[in-house]
């Protein structure tokens, strides 16, 4: 019979398709741990790094927490945003453009090779290189030497920076192709990591299993689910594990995550999502976190736009007052923003107390200032921003705010994604205004201004460009010692208010938690949770 | 048999080729640059990004791409992730074991409880039991799915703690469960209310008459007869639904946190990772075109009279 004879053939295909997928089934290993995984190991809601595990090519949060625990650079911060020296003895200068630097002795990578100049210096000559296509590289432009490796067209015209060289084992100088006086801030960044040899036999598959000189041995990388790193016990910095190892899993949402630390599947999480706000006090007790951190939101208008072209100051000073910032905080953004005062978030070097009314909601006076200034161009603006990343809600808030406050009309220009919000920044094709963020990379004054506003900075996408600021800049940069460019930097953020190359909003606050299996969780100046610091009970 | 077997097979080359150029220029068309949104919007070098997209041949046009791709494909090559720098074969191999976990859970579930109740509802059509899986299944289209899977998870996880709120190990069959039978719901409704249909419209068919009268036990009747008959549209429905099942896991498993297929294809999205969509959405339409050709050769298993030269 036809009908019998297919059906043999297709039961044949389903248990063809059956033994497929059952084989597909059990063919990855992955882990059966539950709860917070082996004895003594914390875990945190570290999602799957972007990007292979090498310091120069991760420059987001999820991949920088696992590279600082397994890679430690010269220095670190302390909470004030004070240098810890991990790695190095010392670091310093007389002229504030050539640097030397003093390895503490002893120091080893997890395989055993010792930490010496040459991983340091090779290290850096790889990352700079334009060959190697490393997302950081750029950190290294102050570098004498720097345009040879890393040149803007073509091939590298030498293997190494001039402007490093070694003393002997444990000491070498760097020289800048200018005076920076805070230089040495900028080798707090993760990316200033050095690298064993091993690394340069095949930098890709170190990269899923690398070997670093910090805190933390790599244990394994079970791809989108967990990274697993073990303490290591001959670690001689100051940020020495306090436990006996870290699980980073990923999770897809901030509630899933939550659910978890209130379940206790999960000892931290970094972020608290907005639904589970309003409760998470209640739920982790002394668990809840809440620390403000480095970072600021801002509305930055694009200068060449039709809008902003030629835009009296006075027009972005009355917009600025005309945004409530106490009120959206606290309600839109459920506290987990603080109402900035100036450009600079506290916690870096230099944070100052503007004189100035500027930031402070006043409607009555916003609506001078922009009548002064010769109001806005047909009297509405648009404010960019991506969809995906939660910033509607703000976004509305703050428009209407204006609009209430002075009558200016402010839509929301939404873009679906991260990627097409910042093309069209690229691009230069904002309309209006967009939603500026910065997160500290060193907390130095500096790095909320230079790195914005400068006329050459390559964040600087409304393309403010103004010769006073930049030249009060520049002879900031050439003052000789930190404290003097700090102060000079000070004197430039009073300058910006005139100016108003951007509308700081608020300042970030982390409000994260952790579960009752483990103590000691702090917050680090960019708002990381640090890590090794953590206990169990 | 074979040869309709062979053409059929034939037919899904242009249908392969079609949908994957359709899908590869719809990514190429999308705005945002993948390796320009890896950098974040903090500061970067424009000289790295356009360094990187040479090396990966992202700065060549779109057909001589698509012709890249293609000559990979062959060779088994599905690319590279741009930012990862993973193979994609690797990613998909990691995720797609998951999603088919998940998806066979759930058609598990979808067939043995649906037609089940299907079945039950059908004999007795006006019944108490056949409003009570009416009642029931308009409940479950009605509700979306990240409603009942919130729910579910409130109530299961939260209250009673039989299960754990979200799967951390997705071999684990009871921490699937949840999350199979939240994605199995709808598809639940729509095979119970099929079956209750087609087994109450079949039962007043003259065959059933001649069956019954025939003094054949009521096993018999029921069990062939009748059921090899009703079954017909549940098939076609049930072998449609694998794809849906497996395409649809993103919401359940966003809510679960299952690392599968769906997931991996948001990301991807959202990244403009077009290499890893383009293999992930050539693999699902694979699958729907598999499935599609078990569902038409199963017709000639339960009815005989459909055959296939």
């Amino acid at each position: 019979m036809r009908g019998a004879k297919s059906a043999k053939w297709v039961a044949g295909a389903i248990v063809v398709a059956l033994a497929a997928t059952a084989c597909g089934g059990n063919g990855d290993g992955e882990g059966k741990s539950k709860g917070s995984g082996p004895a003594g190991y914390v875990s945190i809601d570290v999602g799957e790094p972007q990007k292979p595990l090498i310091p120069a090519d991760t420059n987001e949060s999820n991949g920088s927490y696992v590279i600082q625990s397994i890679f430690t650079q010269l220095l670190d911060f302390d909470s004030k945003g004070d240098i810890v020296y991990t790695n190095a003895e010392s670091v310093t200068t007389d002229d504030s453009k050539t640097w030397t630097v003093k390895l503490k002795k002893g120091w080893k990578f997890h395989n055993g090779e010792e930490v010496t100049s040459k991983s340091y210096i090779d290290a850096w000559n790889w990352y700079a290189n334009i060959k190697n296509n490393q997302q950081n590289s750029f950190w290294f432009q102050d570098i004498k030497g720097y345009d040879d490796v890393h040149p803007e067209k073509g091939d590298p015209k030498a293997e190494a920076m001039s402007g490093l060289k070694a003393v002997d084992d444990h000491t070498f100088t760097i020289e800048l192709k200018y005076t920076m006086p805070y230089f040495n801030y900028k080798l707090g960044y993760t990316t200033w990591a050095p690298l064993p040899k091993v690394f340069y036999d095949d930098p890709k598959a170190f990269g899923q299993k690398p070997v670093g000189n910090g805190p933390y041995t790599f244990e394994k990388w079970d791809h989108k689910k967990l990274i697993q790193v073990k303490a290591w016990d001959d670690y001689q910095g100051p940020n020495k594990a306090k436990n006996k190892g870290v699980q980073f899993k990923a999770y897809t949402t901030l509630e899933a995550a939550y659910k978890d630390v209130v379940s206790g599947n999960l000892d931290m999480i970094r972020q608290v999502g907005p639904t589970d706000l309003p409760k998470y006090k209640q739920d982790l007790g002394d668990g809840a976190i809440e620390q403000p951190y480095a970072a600021l939101q801002s509305l930055t208008p694009a200068f060449y736009s039709k809008t902003f072209k030629d835009i009296d100051p006075k027009v972005l000073q009355g917009l600025s007052m005309a945004v409530d910032r106490d009120t959206i905080t606290k309600t839109v953004l459920n506290n987990t923003r603080t109402p900035a005062k100036s450009f600079t978030p506290p916690g870096v070097k230099g944070n100052q107390n503007l004189d100035t009314d500027v930031f402070t909601y006043n409607p009555a006076k916003a609506k001078k200032l922009i009548q002064e200034g010769g109001g806005v161009p047909g009297n509405k603006f648009t404010i960019q921003y991506n969809t995906d990343g939660g910033h509607k809600e703000w976004v509305t808030a703050v428009c209407e705010s204006i609009r209430k406050a002075t009558g200016v009309d402010c839509t929301g220009d939404p873009k679906p994604d991260f990627a097409t919000d910042l093309e069209a920044r690229d691009n230069d094709q904002v309309k209006g205004m967009y939603r500026g963020g910065w997160v500290a990379d060193y907390p130095v004054n500096a790095n909320f201004m230079k790195e914005l506003y400068h006329t050459t900075a390559e964040a600087n996408n409304g393309r403010f460009s103004n010769k006073e600021i930049d030249g009060l800049m520049n002879k900031a940069d050439k003052a000789k010692s930190l404290d003097e460019s700090v102060k000079a930097f000070q004197e430039v953020e009073k300058k910006l208010v005139d100016f108003m190359p951007a509308i700081p909003l608020w300042y970030y606050r982390i409000n994260g938690g952790h579960g009752k299996n483990v103590d000691n969780v702090n917050v680090d100046f960019h708002g990381d949770l640090e890590v090794w610091a953590v206990t169990t009970k | 048999m074979g040869r309709y077997v062979a053409r059929r097979l034939l037919q899904m080359i242009p249908v392969f080729i079609g949908s994957t150029l359709l899908i590869f220029c719809m990514m190429y068309a999308l705005p945002g640059d993948p390796v320009r949104a890896m950098m974040g919007d903090q500061a970067y070098d424009p000289t790295v990004v356009a360094s990187i997209k040479k090396d990966l041949g992202l700065d060549q046009p779109l057909l001589q791409q698509y012709a890249n791709y293609m000559t990979g494909l062959f060779q088994g090559d599905f690319g590279t992730q741009i930012a990862s720098q993973r193979p994609i074969a690797d990613v998909i191999a990691d995720a797609f074991p998951v999603t088919i976990r998940l998806t066979l859970f759930a058609f598990t579930f979808v067939t043995l409880v649906g037609i089940g109740l299907g079945v039950v509802a059908g004999l007795r059509p006006d019944t108490l039991q056949d409003r009570g899986l009416l009642t029931l299944t308009l409940f479950l289209v009605s509700m979306p799915s990240f409603v009942l899977g919130f729910l579910l998870q409130y109530q299961f996880a939260f209250k009673w703690q039989v299960t754990t709120p979200t799967v951390t190990d997705s071999t684990d069959f009871s921490q699937l469960a949840l999350p199979a039978i939240v994605l199995a719901s709808l598809s639940l409704a729509y095979v119970a209310r099929l079956t209750r249909t087609s087994i109450a419209e079949n039962l007043r068919s003259d065959y059933m008459r001649t069956a019954v009268a025939k003094g054949l036990p009521r096993r018999r009747v029921i069990g062939v007869h009748l059921m090899r008959n009703s079954l017909i549209p549940v098939v076609t429905f049930l072998g449609i639904e694998i794809g849906s099942l497996m395409t649809g896991a993103i919401v359940t498993e966003g809510i679960f946190n299952v690392r599968g297929i769906g997931l991996e294809i948001y990301d991807a999205l959202t990244r403009r990772e077009g290499a890893t969509v383009v293999g992930i959405a050539s693999l699902m339409v694979l699958i729907y075109l598999a499935a599609s050709l078990i569902v038409d050769l199963l017709y000639a298993v339960l009815d005989p009279r459909i055959r296939y030269a």
